[in-house]
C-alpha cells in the first residue's frame, strides 16, 4: 500500500511498488494529462512535480512517491505560476499538436516557482529536457517570460 | 506525396434539424450530398437559437486545420468566430472528399469549397430573411449572424431563419457570390486552436487517451529485423505473468504496410503487457535482413554511381556540353535514413470481430486506413468505422496505418476491445524511414562564366527496381529551370527497410543536395550566392520562358525573385560582415505549391560545435494567411525541424535499425532553437498549405552558412562536427 496525495487529494494505492508513476496516473487514476513519450526520461512529456520538484514520471517508481504530494497538469492551475502559464499558453496559442505541452507547462511551472524572473539561459537550462517535436520553442520561451511578467524578447546572441 | 491539385465540385443539400434548424450536408456528388443530410451527417448546422456547429473534416495533427477550415466557412457565412462550435467530422470520404493530413494539401484543396459552402448557407439564410422581413435579398445586410434591413430597421438572427432556410432549394455552390477578400473579418485574424483549452486541461482527446468499455491493453512485439518470421517463443511463460490475459502469434500478410509477424500480449493494464513483453523471448527467422547494412548500401551506391542509371528527365545535350566545358564543378552529396519520431507513440484502439471493425486512431489518413483494414482483414469497407482522434504529431508517419491493422487483428483474435500502444522503441524500430540517397552532381561552366549544363545521378532505395515510398528523386525545379542542358538519372538499391513520407518528402533531402551544390557553383564563379541566384532568375525571366507551366512541378520564377529580393533586404545580407566563425547562408525551395527563401546565420565554435543563431524566412503561399497563429507556428516548426534533420541518422545492420530510442537520435531542444524572422508575401495566387514548404530550404541555408563561416563544405549528413573544428 502506497499513500500519497495527487493534486491535493489523498490516495492509498494497492499497486506494485515498481510501477512507474506515469502509468499509475494514466491507467489507474485516469489522469490523462500526463503523457507517455519515450519511457527513458529523454523527452519530458511525462513531467510531473513531486513535492514541487519536476520529475520524469515514466522512470519514477511509485515507491518513490510514498508520502509525497504529486502535482500534474490537472492540478497545476492551483499554483500561481501554473495558472499564469496556462493563461499565456491559451492567449498566445503556443501549441501545435499539444502532446508535449503538459510536460512543458510542468517544467516551466517548476522553473518559475524556483526562479520568478528567469533569463534566457535559465530557460534553456530548465526546459532542455522537454522535447517539443513540433518545435514550438519560440513561443514556449516567450510564454514563460510573459507569464513571469518579463519582456518576451529573446535576448540571446543572434 | 504527389502534388496533384484536386479540384472538385461541391454539392450541397439541406435538411431541417430537430427543433427547427438548418442542416447542410455536402458531398462530391449531389446524391451524396442528399445522403449526407438524410443521414444527419451534417456539415454546417444552425440551431434555432443561432448556435453554429461546423464539422472539421481533416485530421488535426498540430497543423491547425481543425481551426482554419471552419474559419473559412464561418467567414463566408458572416458570423462571428465566437458563435462557432467546431466538432470533428466522421470519417466518410464519400461525403467529405479526401480526409487526409498530408502533402500540405488541406488548404489548397478545401479553401474554395469551404468558402462556397459558407456562402451557400448565407444565401439560403438571406432568402429566408427576405420572406420574413418582406425585403429583397439585395437590400439585406448581415452583421455577426444577424440579417438587417436598413430601410425598415427590421432584423432577424440566423437561428430564427434556420428552419425556413432549411426548406429552400440549396443553391449551386458554383454560382454563389464570394466575399471580396478585403472584407474578410475572420480569415487573416489570429485564432487559437479550437481544442487548445481541452489540451491544457489534460482532457482525453489524443489517441493514446482513448478508453472504451471492456477494453484491454495490448502490445505487439515484432521482430527487430524487418520482414523476419516467427519461429518459436516462451509464450506459455508469458501467459502466467500478472495481469496477462492472452498471448498469441499473428502471422504477417506479406504487405509491408500491413500486418507483420508478431506476438500480441493482452493484459488488464498496459504496464503489465509491457513488463510481460520485456520477458518475452522469441526466435525469429531473420534471414531476410542479411546484407541489409548501411555499409553494404554505401558500397552498392559507389558501384551504381559508376554506371549510368536510368534517365528520369533530360533536356538539351548535357553530356556533350559537360565534355566540352571550360570548367566542370562536381561533387557527391549524401543524406542518411532518418526517423519521424512523433511524440505520441503509435497507438490505436479497436473493437473488432470477423464482421465489424471500429477504430479510434491518431492517423493522418483515416480513409486509407479503412481501405487497408478491408484488404488486410477481409472485412467490407462499409462495416468499418474509423474515429479520428487528435494526433500527437504526424510528420508523415501516420500516413501509414500499420498500427490500425495490428489493433484490429488483435481485437478480432482476443475477442475483446483493445488499446494497442507501442513503446518508443517499437516506434523507432518500426518506422517507415525517410530513405537516404546519394547524388553525383556535375555543372558545366562555359567560357563566358555561365552555367551551361547540370547533371545529377541519384541513388535511392526501393523494391523491384522502383523507388519505394518517399524515395523519389524528382528534379530540382530551380536548377532544371535556369539551365539549358539538364539531365537527371536514377539508380535504385533494393532494400527490405520500410520507407515512407517524412514532412516535405523528397524535398527535405533534395533541397540540401541541390541548393548546397548551387552554392558551390556560385563560389566557383566567385559570385555572391544570393546575387548569383538572382542573376539566374533574371536571366530565366528575360529568356521569355513560360512561367507556371502545367505539370507536376509548375514553377514561377517571378515568385522566387520576389521572395529572394525581399529576403535580401530583411536579412541584411548585403551589409553583413563575416566575423570569426559566423556566416550567412541562403537557399530557396519550392515544394507543396509554396515558395520559400531562407537565410541562416550560423556560429561555429573552434571545437566544431555549431548553432544556428537566426533564420530569416520569406514565403509566398498565396493571397491570404488564413490563421496567422497557425501559419507562423508552422514556419517556425518547419525551420527548427529542418535544422534537426541535419543532426539525425539511422543506420542498419542486417536489416534492423541500430538506434533504439531518443538517447541515440538527437531531436531539437530549447537551447538549439534560433531566432526566426518570418515574412509572407501575399501574391495573387490561391492560398496553399504550410505544413511543409518552409522546411526544405533551411537545411542548405545552414550548411551554406557553415561554409561561409569556416570554408568547410558539408556534403554528407548528418553534419560531422569534427570536420568543422579549427586550430586555435
Amino acid at each position: 500500500m502506497i499513500s500519497l496525495k495527487i493534486n491535493g487529494k489523498p490516495y492509498t494505492l494497492d499497486l506494485p511498488e515498481d510501477m512507474p508513476v506515469l502509468w499509475v496516473l494514466r491507467d489507474e487514476l485516469g489522469l490523462t494529462g500526463t503523457k507517455f513519450g519515450c519511457g527513458i526520461a529523454q523527452c519530458g512529456a511525462c513531467t510531473v512535480h513531486i513535492d514541487g520538484v519536476p520529475v520524469r514520471s515514466c522512470v519514477t517508481p511509485l515507491s518513490v512517491a510514498e508520502g509525497t504530494e504529486i502535482t500534474t497538469l490537472e492540478g497545476v492551475s492551483e499554483t500561481a505560476a501554473g495558472q499564469a502559464l496556462l493563461k499565456v499558453w491559451a492567449e498566445d496559442d503556443v501549441m501545435q499538436c499539444g502532446y508535449c505541452q503538459s510536460g512543458q507547462i510542468m517544467a516551466a511551472t517548476a522553473l518559475l516557482m524556483e526562479n520568478p524572473a528567469p533569463t534566457d539561459a535559465d530557460i534553456d537550462m530548465a526546459m532542455d529536457g522537454n522535447i517539443c517535436r513540433c518545435a514550438t520553442y519560440t513561443r514556449i520561451r516567450a510564454g514563460i517570460k510573459r507569464a513571469a511578467g518579463l519582456s518576451p524578447a529573446d535576448t540571446r546572441e543572434a | 506525396m504527389t502534388e496533384v491539385m484536386m479540384s472538385r465540385r461541391l454539392f450541397l443539400s439541406s435538411a431541417t434539424l430537430a427543433g427547427g434548424g438548418l442542416l447542410l450536408g455536402f458531398g462530391a456528388t449531389a446524391k451524396e450530398a442528399q445522403a449526407a443530410s438524410a443521414n444527419m451527417t451534417q456539415y454546417v448546422a444552425i440551431s434555432s437559437t443561432g448556435k453554429v456547429t461546423i464539422r472539421a473534416k481533416n485530421p488535426e495533427i498540430g497543423q491547425g486545420i481543425k481551426t482554419s477550415l471552419p474559419m473559412i466557412v464561418a467567414e463566408e457565412m458572416d458570423i462571428d468566430w465566437t458563435q462557432v462550435e467546431v466538432v470533428t467530422a466522421p470519417v466518410n470520404e464519400k461525403l467529405y472528399g479526401g480526409q487526409i493530413a498530408g502533402g500540405s494539401t488541406s488548404i489548397p484543396t478545401n479553401y474554395e469549397p469551404m468558402r462556397r459552402a459558407g456562402a451557400a448557407v448565407r444565401l439560403m439564410l438571406l432568402q429566408a430573411a427576405a420572406v420574413k422581413l418582406s425585403a429583397p435579398v439585395e437590400a439585406l445586410q448581415v452583421i455577426s449572424g444577424v440579417v438587417h434591413h436598413k430601410a425598415s430597421g427590421k432584423q432577424a438572427h440566423y437561428g430564427e431563419l434556420a428552419q425556413a432556410a432549411s426548406k429552400l432549394t440549396v443553391p449551386d455552390p458554383a454560382s454563389v457570390t464570394l466575399k471580396d477578400p478585403k472584407d474578410f473579418k475572420i480569415i487573416g485574424t489570429a485564432q487559437g486552436g479550437v481544442d487548445s483549452a481541452k489540451v491544457l486541461k489534460g482532457e482525453p482527446i489524443f489517441g493514446i487517451d482513448t478508453a472504451i468499455p471492456g477494453m484491454k491493453h495490448a502490445i505487439f512485439r515484432k521482430p527487430p529485423v524487418f520482414g523476419a518470421k516467427f519461429l518459436s517463443g516462451n509464450l506459455d511463460a508469458i501467459r502466467a505473468l500478472p495481469g496477462v490475459t492472452q498471448v498469441f502469434v499473428l502471422k504477417g500478410t506479406g504487405n509491408i504496410q500491413g500486418l507483420q509477424d508478431g506476438v500480441a500480449i493482452v493484459a488488464d493494464k498496459w504496464w503489465q503487457a509491457k513488463t510481460a513483453g520485456d520477458q518475452l523471448e522469441v526466435q525469429w527467422d531473420e534471414a531476410i535482413g542479411k546484407g541489409h547494412d548501411t555499409e553494404t548500401y554505401r558500397t552498392q551506391a559507389d558501384t551504381l554511381l559508376k554506371g549510368t542509371g536510368d534517365s528520369l528527365q533530360s533536356k538539351g545535350t548535357a553530356a556533350d556540353v559537360l565534355a566540352n566545358a571550360a570548367t566542370v564543378v562536381s561533387a557527391r552529396y549524401e543524406v542518411p535514413f532518418i526517423p519521424h519520431l512523433a511524440l505520441e507513440p503509435q497507438n490505436c484502439t479497436a473493437r473488432a470481430s470477423a464482421e465489424h471493425i471500429e477504430i479510434w486512431a491518431p492517423t493522418q489518413a483515416p480513409g486509407w486506413g479503412i481501405r487497408l483494414l478491408a484488404k488486410e482483414l477481409n472485412v467490407p469497407e462499409d462495416k468499418i468505422t474509423v474515429h479520428m482522434t487528435r494526433v500527437g504529431g504526424g510528420f508523415g508517419r501516420r500516413l501509414e496505418n500499420d498500427y490500425m491493422i495490428e489493433a484490429a487483428a488483435i481485437s478480432q483474435k482476443a475477442g475483446v476491445p483493445i488499446k494497442l500502444l507501442w513503446t518508443r522503441e517499437d516506434d523507432l524500430a518500426y518506422d517507415f524511414f525517410r530513405p537516404g540517397n546519394l547524388h553525383d552532381l556535375k555543372a558545366a561552366i562555359d567560357d563566358q562564366g555561365r552555367l551551361a549544363a547540370y547533371t545529377a545521378h541519384g541513388v535511392t532505395y526501393g523494391r523491384d527496381g522502383k523507388p519505394s515510398a518517399g524515395a523519389n528523386i524528382s528534379p530540382h525545379a530551380f536548377t532544371s529551370g535556369v539551365v539549358e542542358h539538364f539531365e537527371l538519372r536514377q539508380s535504385v538499391i533494393e532494400t527490405t527497410i520500410p520507407t515512407g513520407y517524412l514532412r516535405a518528402p523528397s524535398s527535405n533531402a533534395l533541397a540540401f543536395v541541390h541548393e548546397c551544390f548551387l552554392d558551390e557553383i556560385a563560389h566557383a564563379l566567385k559570385k555572391d550566392p544570393l546575387t548569383y541566384r538572382l542573376e539566374l532568375v533574371n536571366a530565366q525571366l528575360a529568356s521569355g520562358a513560360p512561367q507556371s507551366p502545367e505539370g507536376r512541378n509548375p514553377y514561377d520564377f517571378r515568385r522566387i525573385k520576389e521572395i529572394l529580393e525581399t529576403l535580401r533586404t530583411r536579412s541584411g545580407w548585403a551589409d553583413f560582415k563575416a566575423s570569426d566563425g559566423i556566416g550567412l547562408g541562403v537557399a530557396t525551395y519550392f515544394s507543396h505549391r509554396g515558395y520559400f527563401a531562407e537565410v541562416a546565420k550560423v556560429k561555429v565554435a573552434p571545437d566544431g560545435t555549431w548553432r544556428v543563431l537566426k533564420v530569416w524566412a520569406v514565403g509566398d503561399v498565396g493571397s491570404v494567411i488564413i490563421n496567422p497563429f497557425g501559419a507562423y507556428n508552422q514556419v517556425e516548426g518547419s525551420i527548427i525541424d529542418g535544422i534537426g534533420q541535419l543532426k539525425q541518422c539511422i543506420t542498419f545492420e542486417n536489416g534492423r535499425a541500430v538506434q533504439t530510442n531518443l538517447h541515440e537520435v538527437p531531436l531539437m531542444r530549447m537551447s538549439d532553437t534560433p531566432k526566426i524572422d518570418t515574412h509572407f508575401i501575399l501574391s495573387d495566387n490561391p492560398p496553399t498549405g504550410l505544413g511543409e514548404p518552409a522546411l526544405p530550404p533551411v537545411l542548405p541555408a545552414v550548411c551554406n552558412a557553415i561554409f561561409a563561416a569556416t570554408g568547410v563544405r558539408i556534403r554528407t549528413l548528418p553534419i560531422e562536427e569534427s570536420l568543422l573544428a579549427r586550430p586555435s
